[in-house]
Order: C-alpha cells, then structure tokens, then sequence
C-alpha cells in the first residue's frame, strides 16, 4: 500500500525532527569505543574473563552536564576476610582518559558500594568491574547520553 | 591567591548504633581538579593538577582507598561503607600531584 503523500510528508518530517533531536546529544551512543579504552581493560581483566550479575551500576540516562555525573556501584559480597570484593574499576568508553576511577575495598568496607560524581565528555558506556579476593571478576555497563559533554575529562 | 587556600575537605557520617554496624561515609573535597585537557584563553593548555588518592583508615587500619583520574569531576565526592566494630578514629587522606595533602578526621562512639 502507498502512503498518501501528506501522510508520508508527516514521517519524513518526524524522523527529521528525531534526528535533530539526537544531534543535540554529544556523540552518538552507538559510537565505538577508544583504543585506550581496550587498553585500560584488559589491563584489569589480565586475561580473566567477567562474569555477568552480582554487580550494580547506577548512573543517569540522560545526563545534562557532562561535569558531573553521580555514578554508584553496589557488588554482592558478604565482604569477609576470605570473601571480598578487593578492587572495583570504573572505566569510560570514550573519555579522553579510559580509567574513571579504581576503588580498594576491605573486610572493614562491611558492604560493598561506592558513589562518585564524574565527568564524561559525550555519550557513551561507563563499565564497572569488580575483581573478588579470589581472583573472579563481575561486571556490568550503563550507557549515558550527555547533553553538554564535560570539555574537562 | 593559589587554589591551595581554597581546599577543604569534609567528612559526613551517620550516628553507630550498635557494633557492627555498617555506615555509609560521605565525603568531599573543594578541588579544582584541573583535567589537563581544557585551555586558557589564549589556546594555552592548562596543566593537570588533579587529587590522585584518596585514603581512608579506621584505628589505623585501612578501610577504603580511591584512585581518582581527570575523570574524576571538579570538588571532588566520594562515598564509602564502613563497618563500625569498635569506635575510633576514621581519619581521611587526599593527596594532589602537585604534592599538596589534605586530612579529616571523625571519632566514631557507639550507642
């Protein structure tokens, strides 16, 4: 079937006031990332391979300025002397730097959860990795579309 | 003036009940974490200047440590858990790389 004409008008034109719409947005979310990215990565990884559940990455949607971005990470741990989450990486997709932030937790933490306000320049994933006391991995990402990039980061 | 006169940091942490317990401690920092790269307005890069570690001890022993890059926004907010089995002393350390240290201090009672 053949749209009538206006009605196809109607279309072309939302689609082009969607596109403008995402032309707003720093970078496009489905950009690839950053060599350095790959780089920070699989230095935290050193050949492991995460797994998936057990860790929770809180961060916006949508964030309006790129300067400061609340982010939290909360990893299932019963945080004892044998069974403990040892380090939680941040990492950034596209940032000029890849490496956000690297916390060191211990049996004192009690719980493992950390909370940071960050900067990211444009829209992208923001990973986290939580390396266990032996030696497993957990992870999880959350992409965050940026409306004014964060020219600092 | 420089930014050094500027810094303060800041603990926040909730009542202990019992022993045990475990709190969320908050903190921040007045930094002005220059990123490194942002220019002046001559097109001049501005050097980075940003708070690498933060360190956190509990009667001494270590609780918590961040290692923070130009990633990390300006002002500087960090939260953290701690489990409270005795009161004490939760001391906080922020060093920049310039060399600069900055330290806070809460005594923990429970009840």
């Amino acid at each position: 079937m053949t749209l009538p004409i206006d009605r196809r008008k109607a279309m072309t034109a939302t689609v082009g006031f969607a596109a403008l719409g995402t032309g707003l947005l720093r970078g496009s979310p489905a950009a690839a990332a950053t060599p350095h990215y790959a780089d920070a990565l699989a230095r935290f990884l050193d050949g492991r391979e995460p797994a998936a559940g057990g860790i929770i990455l809180e961060a916006p949607e949508v964030a309006e300025n790129g300067n400061m971005v609340a982010v939290s990470i909360r990893v299932d741990s019963p945080m004892t002397e044998t069974d403990h989450v040892r380090r939680i990486a941040l990492l950034s997709t596209r940032n000029p730097v890849a490496e956000v932030a690297t916390f060191h937790l211990t049996p004192l933490s009690g719980e493992a959860f950390v909370s940071s306000r960050i900067r990211l320049a444009e829209s992208q994933d923001v990973v986290a990795i939580a390396e266990f006391s032996d030696g497993s991995l957990v992870q999880t990402r959350r992409e965050v579309r940026v409306t004014v990039g964060g020219c600092g980061a | 003036m420089s930014y050094t006169e500027n810094v303060r940091p800041r603990l926040r942490l909730p009542s202990v009940g019992a022993a045990g317990e475990v709190i969320e401690v908050k903190t921040l920092i007045s930094h002005p974490m220059e990123s490194g790269h942002r220019t002046d307005g001559e097109g001049n890069p501005i050097p980075r200047l940003i708070i690498q570690t933060m360190h956190a001890t509990f009667n001494g022993q270590e609780v918590f440590r961040a290692e923070w890059s130009s990633g990390i926004a300006a002002n500087p907010y960090q939260a953290f858990m701690l489990k409270v089995d005795e009161p004490g002393l939760l001391e906080v350390v922020w060093q920049d790389e310039a060399g600069n240290e900055w330290r806070d201090q809460a005594t923990i009672e429970l009840g």
